[in-house]
């Protein structure tokens, strides 16, 4: 009875007693969920064009936000080290394509995915080789981004968004829109989506694969970037953040693989639910630390309702 | 040229189906198996046996559960560290609570503890297919990796939720814990390996391995010809998680000695990952040949600036060797994306009608 109660009634009454408190829950929830969705994003776009499931899209944020820094080490001005890291990813992106990609193509999924997986840990080696271990501090100020806060008093209570969760919700809505707009309006980003329909007749009307598979690892770059400079900020650029890779992915389960639409939404509301579970269930209930499988646990409960995820294309299978 | 089959003649159907169809593939098993058994516990020093050959059949058996899923029942799994632990975590129980239970019954039975679970977290695969059912299994990873963290009545009550193996005796000598002597503890693993070896390679030559290879090939067509997908699926997460679920508690107690909650965590099931596809999927003896490469590179590694008289840093030589794995896999993948097994086979081609080219 007593478990019931704690399971059932007490959170509900913890977060009508408080509001404010549960405001500044969902706030955070939030914040995080923008930045699922954006890593998402990068997954989604590289599986629609090309069906490989890349396992790097993490790897490339800690990629990104190291190399950034990195520049600014030695010296380079902010935004001239933004553009160098761009730079950056758009080679890394070619000289993925070319070596790695190009001899695989046609391969089974598995494979692909495996080749991913390799370009994940050449990459840890590597960045570890060039940006040494330890933890970073990301040059939030140098960029323009405002670090201070502001405070509400919504029902007596108090409410603390900090000036860089706002910026970086902000950043992600226009990136994404921008993408939108990209994908959707544009001859490029239709010969992205095109080849998502259908490789072959993409192929017959004359778009370029390797083009296309270029500028869509490079999106997926420059999205990382992003990620990394927020998350970063928040947390320390090292190779730590590589985890939040891991939480994209039942992002893409719960939104399905194909769908931008889904990333965005499933991110959101795996943002949201998982701290509201965190603080409201897990840390009364069960000690704690449940941030690390209560995504993947709850995509697994929607996908065995909806296998192909809220909004993945339905799987029509023949013989 | 070593392969020539020439007057090797099968007279009945039993001789052509037999395990091996070609005299020398038995010979060459023959002298595999000699060196095991008596040229390397002859030769290996302490350090070999603790840091090469023990490692690499523990990771072997990991692969071989891992590829009974994945290479013959087609279902992909990113979980197989959690397996690993719920093995090394029941085993752990099973000792602490019957002191006086035989350590390789416990070792086989902590299996079945495994294998319970993995049926449990392979009930989704029914509904789930391909990259969608990997992720599914992450879930498996993160939750029973925590669960290993936060239950502690798993490790008895040991604040950072390690597990540490007491000494265990065997008809008086013994056989695991800091006192275990490196080749016992060696001949023991190799007993198991080679018994679950040899009863994979039978389960897969026969009728359930032909039916969980056509759930592989096409499930839908699988059904129609009357192959029952929930039980094929579950056998094969239920065998897959016994094997990996041994491996783990024989890693655990026979090699390691000592093993924390977070050893079982996702890059321990990439590289079993690694290994089965390196090695290549539906084969068993790849298993051991990605094995062998997966351990041995990173010992090559790290002897190889000594050898060249190059002073490089600890630090320095661990990033090299994760770089040089990642390159390696997309080598490999690119030369041969079926693996080292296939690559074996070409070669083996090659030679049976040497010195013709064709």
């Amino acid at each position: 009875m007593e478990f019931l109660k704690k399971l059932f009634v007490d959170p509900f009454v913890e977060m009508v007693s408080y509001p404010d408190f549960l405001m500044q829950v969902l706030w955070e929830g939030l914040v995080s969920g923008v930045l699922y969705s954006l890593i998402a994003l990068g997954f989604v776009l590289i599986f629609r064009s090309s069906r490989i499931f890349n396992f790097a899209q993490g790897i490339m944020v800690v990629f990104a936000a190291l190399t950034l820094v990195g520049f600014h080490a030695m010296g380079i001005p902010a935004w001239v080290s933004v553009i160098f890291t761009l730079g950056v990813m758009a080679l890394l992106a070619i000289t993925i394509e070319r070596v790695v990609l190009r001899p695989l193509v046609g391969q089974p999924d598995i494979i692909l995915f495996m080749a991913t997986i390799g370009i994940t840990l050449f990459l840890i080696g590597g960045g570890e080789l060039i940006f040494g271990g330890e933890t970073k501090r990301m040059i939030t100020s140098d960029l323009g981004i405002p670090t201070g806060s502001v405070d509400f008093e919504p029902f007596g209570g108090l409410l603390i968004l900090q000036h860089l969760d706002i910026t970086s919700v902000a950043a992600a809505v226009v990136l994404v829109t921008g993408l939108l707009i990209f994908l959707n309006k544009t001859r490029m980003g239709r010969a992205i989506r095109a080849l998502g329909d259908d490789h072959q007749a993409a192929l017959s009307v004359g778009i370029s694969l390797r083009t296309v598979w270029v500028l869509v690892w490079f999106i997926a770059g420059v999205i990382a970037l992003m990620t990394g400079i927020f998350w970063g900020a928040r947390a320390g650029v090292s190779f730590a953040l590589e985890v939040i890779a891991y939480k994209a992915l039942p992002v893409l389960m719960l939104g399905g693989l194909e769908s931008i639409t889904g990333a965005i939404v499933g991110g959101l509301a795996i943002g949201l639910l998982e701290k509201l579970f965190e603080i409201y269930w897990g840390q009364p209930l069960l000690g704690g630390g449940t941030e690390t499988w209560f995504a993947f646990v709850l995509a697994l409960i929607v996908l065995l309702f909806r296998p192909q995820g809220l909004f993945g294309e339905k799987i029509i299978e023949r013989v | 040229m070593f392969y020539n089959t020439a007057g090797q003649f099968k007279t009945s159907y039993t001789k052509d189906q037999s395990l091996f169809p070609v005299k020398q593939d038995a010979i060459l098993l023959g002298v595999i198996l000699l060196c095991a058994w008596i040229i390397f516990p002859m030769t290996a020093s302490e350090f070999t046996f603790k840091t090469m050959l023990m490692p690499v059949l523990c990771y072997s058996l990991a692969a071989l559960g891992l590829n009974v899923l994945t290479g013959f029942a087609g279902q992909l799994s990113l979980g197989t560290a959690a397996f690993m632990g719920v093995g090394a975590f029941a085993c752990y129980k099973l000792i602490t609570i019957f002191p006086e239970m035989n350590i390789i019954v416990a070792i086989l039975l902590s299996g079945v503890f495994s294998s319970a679970v993995g049926v449990a977290f392979g009930l989704p695969s029914l509904r789930i297919k391909g990259f969608y059912l990997a992720i599914a299994t992450l879930a498996a990873q993160f939750f029973l990796v925590w669960l290993f963290e936060k239950w502690h009545w798993l490790s008895n009550h040991n604040p950072s939720g390690a597990i540490e193996v007491p000494n265990i005796d065997m008809f008086g000598i013994t056989v695991a814990g800091p006192h275990a002597a490196p080749v016992t503890q060696y001949y023991l693993i190799l007993a198991i390996v080679t018994l679950i070896t040899i009863v994979t390679i039978n389960l897969t030559r026969g009728n359930q391995g032909r039916i969980w290879k056509a759930t592989r090939d096409m499930d839908i067509a699988a059904e129609l010809i009357g192959i029952n997908l929930l039980k094929s699926k579950l056998t094969a997460f239920a065998v897959s998680s016994y094997i990996v679920g041994v491996a783990g508690a024989c890693f655990v107690f026979l090699n390691l000695g000592a093993a924390e909650p977070n050893f079982f965590d996702i890059p321990l099931s990439f590289k079993i990952l690694f290994i089965a596809i390196i090695g290549g999927l539906g084969s068993v003896m790849g298993n051991f040949m990605g094995a062998i490469l997966i351990v041995a590179l990173p010992v090559v590694i790290k002897f190889l600036p000594d050898a060249m008289g190059l002073e490089v840093n600890p630090a320095t030589v661990e990033h090299l060797n994760i770089m040089t794995i990642g390159a390696l896999i997309i080598f490999f993948l690119i030369i041969e994306p079926h693996g080292l097994a296939r690559l074996w086979q070409l070669i083996r081609e090659k030679l049976i009608i040497w010195p013709f080219p064709h």
